[in-house]
């Protein structure tokens, strides 16, 4: 129980495998981008961790209406691992938008839609994880937490498209498109193969905290019966 | 059953209203807090005129959602000192009633503060309001009940936590960035005399965002009350 | 009236409760006796579904413990050391507001009634604020008396009372049982419980360490047992 699976160290030789192929291939074999030069590279990290976050909010939000619904402790341990990747990859995608922009526009932040949103979907999250840690029954943590998961999901929604009116509204729109509007194979095929290998991570490290959360819960019901006996 | 869950939405609203009145410490601090706010502000931001212009519909939002805030802690705050909150768990019925409740007596408790706040704003800060108060009142309306209604839930939430006065603000604010964005253009379209033809989609945004929440949270109020 | 199997509680890393059965009777009171901590609480709001079990369950009611929480809910009544009043209204709009979340349709003067009968009825106009504890309490028992609950559940009902609240209480958990219902009473207090109560269920620290009925059972001997089985030191055997 204590050492991963087989199954499971497959997937995250597989992973690191996968992430350090695509960061190779986009970022040193993939020639240099024409008007932003080296550090439009960066998209290869940039946009892959946005997917995958984006990926671990979904799961999250549908194990928490499972949690809710059957109240298997399983599915409440998927939602908090989610959460937590979630969380890290958001931060990278904000990192990376940050060392972006600084050498394009001149600024760390730009406010355009997408980080802006991103920017509050990472503070949701953070909340998410607050939320939890507070609560002092953990039991209690966890409906909460997947109360605020459901909440969060059309708010998510509702927010992407204000925070998108109103940047376009005020200013013509820098948003950044992945590789522009019709997308060049030697850009586009690294891309690809980069966000497919951050799913691939990010299955991993769901399937390793999930599984720690399990045993954490073990270990928590091994305690009390203990102290019973005891 | 729709009578029950009336009657005692109804009860609950009335309770809390009548406990506030009599009480007096939410409207008092309420009304305080915006007042100081708007005043704030104008020495945050410099005297020159123009800017003050162009910033203040924001400027009266965020005093109208620091003020809903205090609001929001309040009303599970008097369940607490009350020791009520164990009651509530007892009542029979639906939960809804409890939170449709708590959220029609935080609604008229923003909307009364609004009705200070908003004239006090038209003087401070020279803006003609009266002109426009129809459509001032249906924006502010539209967007106390959508910041409500996510509210009222989360109060519940963070009621029993550790730091809870951090975590409300931390869990709400996220969550209403469309009910900010969209009253605030809303409002700066009214009071620039555009009318609210060319907001609409903004208006739009902040039905469905009010429908959507409406709906959303009292389904998952009783999780949040349990236990 | 109740009879649950395996109740357990469990709060964070604390276990309140550790596998408890209950069986409780028509026209019966049982006495729920034991130090603070020994999960006495936690058990009754358990049984009166104010929270749900980590584990176990069965049927208060006739109803499951779970499944049939609303249909107890209105059925039962629970006074504990906390009154749960507002003490911004008045006696009489803390019981109406109360009976009325509770689902009930109230006739006219039937809140006057109750507060007459708990000896309320010039103050029911006072905000609560301004009752001594003793009125408190007899409004409390005022808000029972509307709601007519078969099954009482009692937390530590007799703390701070005045000899007329005491007798007006027990008075009113006796016409209960009288009536084919039940009442279950928590307290640390012997005398008080010995009065009032057929059956004794002695608990520490979580679980049931032993059971007694009243017949034959002197007060001294149920002292002696209490000693034995459930102190821990920090009882108060009044």
């Amino acid at each position: 129980m204590a050492r991963p699976p087989l199954a499971a160290k497959l997937l995250g030789s597989a992973a690191l495998l996968m992430v350090a192929a695509g960061l190779f291939w986009g970022l040193r074999l993939v020639p240099p981008d024409a008007f932003q030069g080296d550090v439009q590279r960066i998209m290869y990290l940039h946009v892959p961790s946005v997917s995958a976050a984006y990926l671990a909010v979904l799961v999250t939000f549908c194990t928490s209406v499972l949690y809710l619904w059957k109240r298997d402790l399983r599915f409440d341990a998927v939602a908090v691992s989610s959460a937590e990747i979630a969380v890290v990859f958001f931060g990278i995608t904000l990192a990376t938008g940050a060392i972006w922009g600084k050498p394009t526009w001149g600024v760390w932040w730009t406010w355009d839609a997408r980080l802006t949103l991103t920017a509050i979907v990472f503070t949701m999250y953070v909340g998410y994880l607050m939320l939890r840690a507070f609560a002092e029954d953990p039991r209690a943590g966890a409906r909460y937490g997947a109360v605020l998961a459901i909440l969060g999901l059309p708010a998510i929604i509702l927010n992407h498209f204000a925070v998108q009116w109103w940047r376009t509204l005020h200013q013509p729109s820098s948003l950044l498109r992945a590789g522009g509007p019709s997308v060049a194979p030697v850009i586009l095929w690294p891309l690809v193969f980069n966000i497919v290998a951050m799913v691939v991570l990010y299955s991993y490290l769901l399937v390793e905290r999930a599984r720690l959360e399990r045993i954490r819960h073990r270990a928590a019901d091994a305690r009390l019966k203990r102290g019973r006996r005891g | 059953m729709i009578a029950e869950l009336l009657r005692r939405t109804w009860a609950m609203t009335w309770k809390d209203v009548t406990v506030e009145l009599r009480a007096r410490e939410r409207v008092n601090a309420m009304l305080f807090f915006a007042a100081l706010v708007l005043f704030i502000f104008n020495f945050a931001l410099g005297p020159d005129r123009e800017t003050l212009r162009e910033v203040a519909p924001g400027l009266l939002w965020l005093a109208f959602l620091f003020t809903g805030m205090l609001g929001l802690a309040r009303s599970f705050q008097a369940e607490r000192e009350n020791e009520c909150f164990e009651e509530l768990l007892l009542t029979p019925g639906d939960r809804e009633s409890i939170y449709y409740g708590k959220l029609a007596g935080t609604v008229l408790f923003m909307v009364m503060a609004e009705a200070l706040i908003l004239p006090l704003f038209g003087l401070l800060y020279n803006l003609d309001i009266w002109g426009h108060l129809p459509s001032l009142a249906l924006v502010a309306f539209l967007g106390t009940l959508g910041f409500s209604a996510v509210g009222t839930l989360l109060a519940a939430m963070t009621a029993h936590l550790r730091a809870r006065e951090v975590m409300l603000p931390l869990l709400l604010l996220p969550l209403t960035v469309p009910v900010l964005l969209g009253s605030v253009r809303a409002t700066q379209a009214i009071l620039a005399g555009e009318g609210l033809a060319g907001v609409s989609h903004w208006l739009k945004l902040l039905i469905g965002f009010d429908a959507i929440f409406l709906v959303v949270s009292p389904l998952v109020f009783e999780f949040v009350l349990e236990e | 009236m109740v009879d649950v199997q395996g109740l357990t509680k469990v709060f964070g890393r604390t276990l309140a409760l550790d596998a408890v059965d209950l069986r409780v009777d028509r026209g019966e009171v049982v006495a729920l006796l034991g130090p603070n901590g020994a999960g006495k609480t936690t058990l009754l709001k358990l049984l009166a579904t104010a929270i749900k079990p980590t584990a176990g369950g069965g049927q208060v009611l006739g109803q499951d413990l779970v499944k049939g929480r609303d249909t107890i809910r209105r059925r039962i009544g629970m006074i504990s050391h906390n009154h749960h009043l507002y003490e911004d209204l008045t006696g009489e709009e803390n019981l109406q507001f109360a009976a009325v979340m509770h689902g009930m349709r109230v006739e006219t003067g039937a809140v006057a009634k109750a507060l007459a009968e708990v000896g309320l009825a010039s103050q029911a106009r006072w905000k609560v604020r301004t009752y001594s504890t003793g009125m408190k309490r007899r409004l409390v028992i005022g808000k029972m008396l509307l709601f007519a609950p078969e099954l009482l559940f009692l937390d530590e009902p007799h703390n701070t009372l005045d000899q007329g609240a005491i007798a007006l209480l027990n008075g009113y958990v006796a016409s209960v049982a009288a009536r084919g219902g039940a009442a279950v009473v928590a307290t640390h207090n012997l005398t008080r419980a010995y009065a009032m109560a057929d059956r004794f269920v002695l608990m520490r620290d979580g679980a049931v360490v032993y059971r007694v009925g009243k017949d034959g059972l002197s007060s001294d001997q149920l002292r002696d047992l209490y000693a034995r089985h459930a102190e821990s030191g920090d009882s108060v055997a009044a």
